[in-house]
């Protein structure tokens, strides 16, 4: 049982010193976590630190590949919203 | 050895004269209305008077990268070359590289007298590499002011350490202090382990913002309150804030207009929020200053600015260029010390040569005009109207010349094509003039000048390389003289 960092993390550190295990470490081009320490926080907190602080949606998922914050749940931007806002950028 | 450094001898600061004598550029309501002790310590920070800012600068280092809370107005994500706004940022830096820039930036740039750190994340967020910055340079480089700004949520805790070093100034921002309002600006806080969301998420940052500024004032350090405006959701409210944050003990109150573009990807610019007109700001500002001292020329900078306001060094000081640089800071703080004094020499001589603006002796019944001014410092009006990148605007009145704000004169983002320049410069700029009844600049083309006229702002270029206030007053005299301002405001509202 561990989480995994994927593309899109910002580096922001936040996630770092709240591991319980020490699992989360900077390298390039974002931060990884050890599969071997992390416990997603099991036994700790009642939800994996990293993914609790973390301000950016889909970049901590689980086991299973699932984010732990999923589109819109940190901005409140509906994804329908941010497409449409993003493709009226594009046509400018 | 001891260094003479201004803002810690007091025997020889300005205080008696200081800005009350009209000339900081500005304003009954900034400066000068602030106790002695107060502007003793403020009065060569750049950020805090429209006059100082000329001549003194000021950096950001950015150390900070984590964040507390999300606010609707932020993108983490950000960090566009081309952007000029809090929480942007292109080089993250440890606190011994910060230190180092510091030290390189304060030695080329003699002026520069403050070091902030405000980002790009909550600097109280990340204790160890804040502080460890602060410690560093309180010991290293003693002739220089450290500040700080955060959200507050982490403030009641960083109080005792934040007393530790050469800090005598906190900026907080309160964008409100009902619940109801923050729910509405701030989706979630990390507080005790958990995301907590919604009314219950603001009722605890506000009250962890109330309990820092409190706890900040009892031990004598200065507070200053940073809002930003945003319409439809905190405007009304925030002459609320200021009165309670002005009871507690804050200094000053910046508030700021909301920066939102779908295509900064924040809340607010996604979802199509507005930002205020310069009008609904200075009427916000206005209500505010009769209860609470407020600031007016704030640039709104990146959290890795370097250099005078409005303008960004940040370029020649990148960490692969510092790395060559050989730096004697004894030598350094020797040659800042004798800039320091000559500045101060040159701001004193200013502030008595114009007294004039402050008492005009003209009669009451005139109405108020606001003009707009291009100038690249020095208290001048010395820039050609086509240069400027933004425009001071000033108020006259029969109770003399107050500065109102600056309003940018090019947007954001120039030169990139993905941000679309949908209007002309010379459109841009016409409207950032909105409400101005003149122009004053050094020189100006006959095509704007048309244009300028037609849109009822009156363009002049005769007072050029004049201090700003004599030629604002001046120009006021002559629009009495000639009659113009013999019409009743709403007749003029007719016409």
């Amino acid at each position: 049982m561990a989480v995994e960092i994927i593309e899109g993390c910002v580096n922001c550190w936040a996630c770092e010193p709240l591991c319980p295990n020490q699992a989360i470490f900077a390298s390039a081009p974002h931060f990884l976590v050890d599969e071997n320490k992390c416990t997603e926080c099991a036994g700790d907190f009642d939800d994996p630190q990293c993914a609790t602080i973390c301000p950016i949606e889909g970049v901590i998922i689980d086991d299973l590949g699932i984010p732990f914050n999923p589109p819109g749940s940190l901005t409140g931007i509906p994804p329908e919203r941010m497409a449409e806002a993003m493709a009226e950028i594009q046509a400018r | 050895m001891e260094l003479k450094v201004l803002g810690q001898a007091s025997g020889d600061l300005p205080v008696s004269k200081g800005c009350s004598a009209g000339s900081c550029g500005s304003t009954d309501d900034q400066l000068s209305q602030l106790p002695d002790s107060i502007r003793e310590k403020v009065f060569n920070h750049p950020c805090y008077s429209e006059d100082a800012h000329h001549y003194f600068a000021r950096m950001h280092v950015a150390v900070a990268p984590a964040c507390n809370i999300q606010c609707h107005y932020c993108n983490r994500k950000y960090d566009c070359a081309n952007e000029s706004r809090p929480g942007v940022v292109s080089e993250l830096l440890t606190p011994t590289q910060a230190v180092k820039k510091v030290k390189a930036v304060a030695a080329s740039i003699p002026q520069m007298t403050v070091l902030g750190i405000a980002g790009p994340g909550d600097p109280l967020a990340n204790p160890d590499r804040t502080f460890t910055t602060f410690r560093q340079l309180s010991e290293e480089a003693p002739d220089i002011k450290l500040c700080v700004s955060t959200n507050g949520l982490a403030l009641p805790d960083s109080v005792d350490e934040l007393a530790k070093h050469n800090i005598d100034h906190v900026t907080i921002t309160i964008n409100c202090v009902d619940p109801e309002v923050g729910a509405k600006i701030y989706p979630w806080i990390f507080w005790n382990n958990r995301r907590v969301r919604g009314i219950e998420a603001a009722k605890i940052l506000i009250d962890q913002q109330q309990k820092g500024l409190e706890m900040l004032v009892a031990r004598g350090i200065l507070v200053k309150v940073n809002s930003v405006l945003i319409p439809g959701v905190n405007d009304k409210h925030l002459e609320e804030v200021s009165k309670v944050v002005k009871r507690k003990g804050a200094f000053l109150h910046n508030v700021m207009p909301l920066i939102a573009e779908a295509e900064h990807g924040t809340f607010f610019g996604v979802m199509g929020q507005r930002s205020p007109a310069p009008a609904e700001l200075q009427a916000l500002q206005d209500a505010c200053a009769g209860d609470m001292n407020m600031m007016r020329h704030c640039r709104q900078c990146r959290a890795d600015a370097v250099g005078l306001l409005g303008e960004d060094r940040g370029d020649e000081f990148t960490m692969d260029k510092i790395e060559a640089m050989e730096i004697d800071y004894a030598a350094a703080m020797n040659k800042r010390a004798l800039v320091h004094a000559a500045i101060k020499e040159e701001l004193d001589a200013k502030r008595q040569a114009s007294a004039t603006a402050r008492n005009p002796g003209i009669p009451a019944h005139y109405r108020p005009v606001l003009m707009g001014v291009a100038t690249s410092g020095g208290g001048l009006i010395n820039q050609h109207f086509g240069h400027a990148r933004e425009f001071l605007v000033y108020e006259a009145s029969p109770s003399g010349v107050r500065f109102i704000g600056h309003r940018k004169a090019d947007q954001y983002c120039s030169g990139n094509t993905t941000c679309g320049e949908t209007e002309s410069a010379l459109a841009t700029n016409i409207r950032a003039l909105q409400g101005c009844e003149v122009v004053l600049c050094s020189k100006i083309g006959y095509e704007p000048w048309g244009q300028l006229e037609e849109a009822g702002i009156q363009p002049n270029g005769e007072h050029a390389m004049e201090p700003i206030e004599d030629a604002v007053l001046a120009v006021y005299r002559e629009m009495i003289a000639a009659g113009s301002l013999d019409e009743t405001a709403s007749e003029r509202a007719l016409a």
